[in-house]
């Protein structure tokens, strides 16, 4: 199990949840399970997220891998200029 | 030499951190360099646009009849020649571009000619008829919030609040982030400071406006050549609102005279190729600079509320800020990125933020150098100013007493590795800028910023030439120097002179996807893919050698340019040159090249550190800055003269952002300044020479120890400058910009005026 903490704003599509804790292995399955367990977040997930992994931003990193005490973090997808 | 020392391993550099002579400055000099206007092509038509001269108007009836009937017009485009995407980010890209059941914005692109000369297309767009409804506008971000203000889009419902709103609004999203128990920490503090700050909407201001030469054949494929910092978006963008496949559309990136996240979109590219198509001849579009201001992407104002709490001694107990920003007609201001950056220099046990993404009578914004993150650093930046000067400590030492560093849980979530912010606040301290006297009317200021940086897909190929000459192509456009630090990454890892590379741009048919040229990421990302790339083609080059020599290819090593065998065992071989394995690659098995294709991660978060002394005229409220210095981290100065260049860019601009710059709007919802004359961007001569101090803590997410360094320098300048307008003027100041009147005005109510 690892716990991914939600940005402030995803909590109203995750019955009012910040911290969830799921079987993921990697981004990908991160995003799966918070897909198929609030269906809520799915558009907002499909939309773009970064995903951080103990401080390091990633961006459509499905295979980064995420070890069971990893800090996961769902934040806004980055962007810049 | 430099040196590397990065995860224990020591790294001796011959050419990154040198300063050769930048590839494309003679072509600059002399003009031969071509920008987004300089392309012509055979038969080629020129393409205007008809804007709306209202803030907000619904758009009856468009009749082109009497425009398409004048001789020398070719084509004419409006909605109807434009399907609406389905995706809704393209949707409102198509929208922006060109205006469908209302005009958004003063500005608005309505229609657009292509005729056989820019007079010709001029008259036509004079004999287009509009019947416009005109309705209320709004363009002031808390007026957009209130009640009963005029509805920019009547679908818009806020998102990210429970329950979902049924009635629409201009607030197109609430973004929250924050840990600990502020009201708790609040309770805690001896002293608590809130205040409300405000900025302005201010313009990249880059020197080169839109520009692009469109060609669509009647076999539907396409070519375009634009101004951009990044054509692969372009040609997916475009291809997705004109309905053609991608690998049709092959777009070329020209020369780029300034794009500071103004040109990560697309405005004119989308209407050329509408008008190439449907004329079947070329078309060229150029904006002028009124159509720069009044219908590109400025940055977004902002209206923010900050509020921090202290002990006695400076260690800060809590803190929160409310961010509104609004991000013109359509949803997407950077908020999100205000509100994560707002607290990001502090270690902080109990922080929230909450941001508003509002929509208003205003063109859309587009991406300004670290989106969203002066705005609320100039608010942030002032409390933290104000509570160190309450409890008598140096703005310095009260930061880092405060300050973030590896291991602090940060503001947004995450915990962070190792950070250079202490580094820059003690390289501050330090520096003899901060001891030197001030005069009368004079007042010192500091501020910290914070930068995400990014790294995303990019592609490049390393080709290795005949004559042992190297030919590199990257797919980001130059805006700050990558081809110079492209060619000295690739040189140090090949062994071979600078000289001998060179870099070049190329178009989207030759490479793969490369994301656009910001988040200060292509020294990161392509400058890792470089060195890559130019590993691969090493590889091959030891291997080549080894079929030379007949020894196996493992036993072959690349050291100073050269292949040779890895050890005695291997065989006595005299080394290879990189020019002597190219000369014979034809016998050898054909062309050596080395690719590289990565969605790059790693980048690692920025910080930067600055201090202004200036002078105010208290007759007159004019702001003199007197000197100025830039304490930032670079992870590893691959040229140092561009890294400076960006630290001196960055200061430039956020001194305009603090004491001039602003988009002006009148009741009709018109913008007033649209040109430089009422627009005031620092020039030369307003500014003294900008001091940097290039920090350099290798980023163990890059081969060279690399860290972006393009945004981060825009992040401080707006408080540091308001810290030391209002310690020279004895009064704080909460609004940018700091104008004459509006100084002037603070010292006459402070009682100082003369």
């Amino acid at each position: 199990m690892v716990k991914v903490v939600l940005w402030g704003s995803l909590k109203h599509a995750a019955d009012g949840q910040t911290e969830v804790d799921l079987e993921a292995e990697n981004v990908r399955e991160a995003l799966d399970a918070l897909a198929a367990r609030f269906p809520k977040l799915k558009p907002l997930l499909d939309r773009g997220v970064s995903v951080a992994i103990d401080g390091v931003f990633y961006r459509d990193a499905w295979f980064a891998p995420i070890r069971p005490d990893s800090e996961v973090y769902i934040l806004p997808r980055l962007a810049g200029g | 030499m430099t040196e590397l020392h990065q995860q224990g391993a020591k790294r001796t550099f011959k050419l990154v951190g040198t300063r050769p002579l930048r590839p494309d400055g003679i072509d600059k000099v002399t003009g031969r360099a071509r920008f987004g206007a300089d392309m012509d092509a055979p038969g080629m038509l020129h393409g205007l646009v008809l804007r709306s001269p209202h803030a907000h108007a619904r758009i009856k009836r468009i009749d082109v009849s009497k425009a398409e009937r004048l001789a020398g017009v070719k084509a004419v485009v409006t909605r109807d020649d434009f399907k609406l995407p389905a995706d809704s980010a393209l949707a409102d890209i198509c929208r922006n571009v060109m205006a469908r059941e209302k005009a958004l914005y003063d500005g608005h692109a309505v229609a657009a000619v292509a005729a056989v000369s820019k007079a010709v297309a001029r008259k036509a767009l004079q004999l287009i008829k509009i019947d416009y409804e005109i309705l209320p506008n709004v363009t002031d971000v808390d007026a957009a919030m209130k009640p009963g203000a005029p509805i920019l889009h009547e679908t818009l419902r806020t998102e990210g609040v429970e329950p979902k709103p049924r009635k629409a609004s201009n607030v197109a999203r609430r973004h929250e982030f924050g840990h600990g128990d502020v009201a708790k920490g609040m309770a805690q503090a001896d002293i608590v400071i809130e205040r409300s700050f405000k900025t302005a909407a201010t313009h990249q201001g880059y020197i080169e406006p839109h520009a692009c030469l469109a060609s669509v054949g009647p076999d539907g494929r396409g070519d375009l050549w634009v101004c951009t910092q990044g054509h692969f978006m372009v040609r997916n963008t475009c291809a997705g609102l004109l309905g053609m496949d991608a690998s049709q559309l092959r777009v070329t990136a020209s020369e780029i005279g300034g794009g500071f996240g103004g040109k990560t979109t697309v405005f004119i590219e989308p209407v050329a190729l509408a008008l190439s198509r449907k004329a079947g001849r070329p078309v060229k579009m150029v904006m002028s600079r009124n159509e720069v201001f009044r219908a590109t992407g400025p940055t977004s104002s902002s209206s923010i509320d900050v509020k921090i709490g202290i002990k006695k001694n400076g260690r800060i107990t809590a803190a929160q800020a409310e961010l509104r920003y609004q991000g013109g007609a359509f949803p997407g201001s950077p908020v999100e990125f205000g509100a994560m950056t707002a607290f990001a220099c502090y270690d902080l046990e109990n922080v929230h933020t909450v941001g508003y993404d509002v929509v208003t009578n205003r063109p859309k914004q587009a991406a300004y150098r670290a989106p969203g993150a002066p705005m609320v650093a100039h608010a942030v930046e002032s409390v933290i100013d104000e509570l160190a000067k309450k409890i008598g400590m140096d703005p310095l030492d009260f930061r880092l007493l405060n300050a973030s560093k590896e291991g602090t849980k940060s503001s947004f979530g995450p915990t962070y590795g190792p950070i250079g912010l202490r580094a820059t606040l003690e390289e501050a301290k330090r520096h003899p800028h901060h001891t030197a006297p001030l005069g009368p009317n004079q007042g010192r200021g500091v501020a910290c910023g914070f930068w995400f940086n990014f790294g995303g897909d990019t592609c490049v190929s390393l080709n290795i030439n005949v004559d042992g000459t190297v030919g590199l192509s990257v797919g980001t456009p130059d805006i700050g120097g990558s081809r110079a630090s492209m060619s000295l990454m690739a040189a140090e890892e090949l062994g071979i002179p600078y000289e001998k590379v060179r870099t070049i741009v190329a178009d989207t048919a030759s490479l793969g996807y490369n994301d656009v040229t910001d988040g200060s990421r292509v020294t990161f990302a392509a400058g890792m893919a470089t060195i890559k790339a130019a590993r691969d083609a090493t590889t091959k080059l030891c291997a080549r050698a080894a079929k030379v020599w007949g020894i196996p290819a493992e036993a072959v090593v690349w050291e100073n340019g050269h292949a040779k065998p890895a050890g005695p065992n291997a065989g006595n071989f005299a080394p290879m040159s990189l020019a002597e394995i190219a000369a014979v690659a034809s016998s050898t098995g054909g062309p050596i090249a080395g690719h590289y294709e990565v969605n790059a991660d790693g980048a690692g978060v920025s910080f930067a550190t600055h201090m202004v002394d200036l002078e105010v005229d208290p007759d007159t409220g004019k702001v003199t800055v007197l000197r100025y210095t830039v304490f930032q981290d670079a992870g590893k100065a691959v040229h140092p003269s561009y890294v400076e260049g960006q630290y001196q860019g960055g200061a430039a601009q956020g001194i305009g952002w603090a004491i001039n710059e602003e988009y002006i709007y009148g009741a009709d919802g018109r913008l007033q300044n649209a040109g430089f004359l009422d627009y005031r961007i620092p020039v030369a001569s307003d500014l003294p020479m900008i001091d940097t101090v290039i920090l350099e803590i290798p980023n163990p997410g890059h081969p060279y120890g690399v860290r972006g360094v393009g945004e981060t320098s825009i992040v401080p300048p707006l408080a540091a400058m308001a810290n030391a307008v209002s310690a020279a003027a004895g009064t704080r100041l909460t609004e940018l910009p700091m104008s004459p009147p509006r100084v002037l005005k603070a010292i006459m109510e402070n009682g100082r005026g003369a």
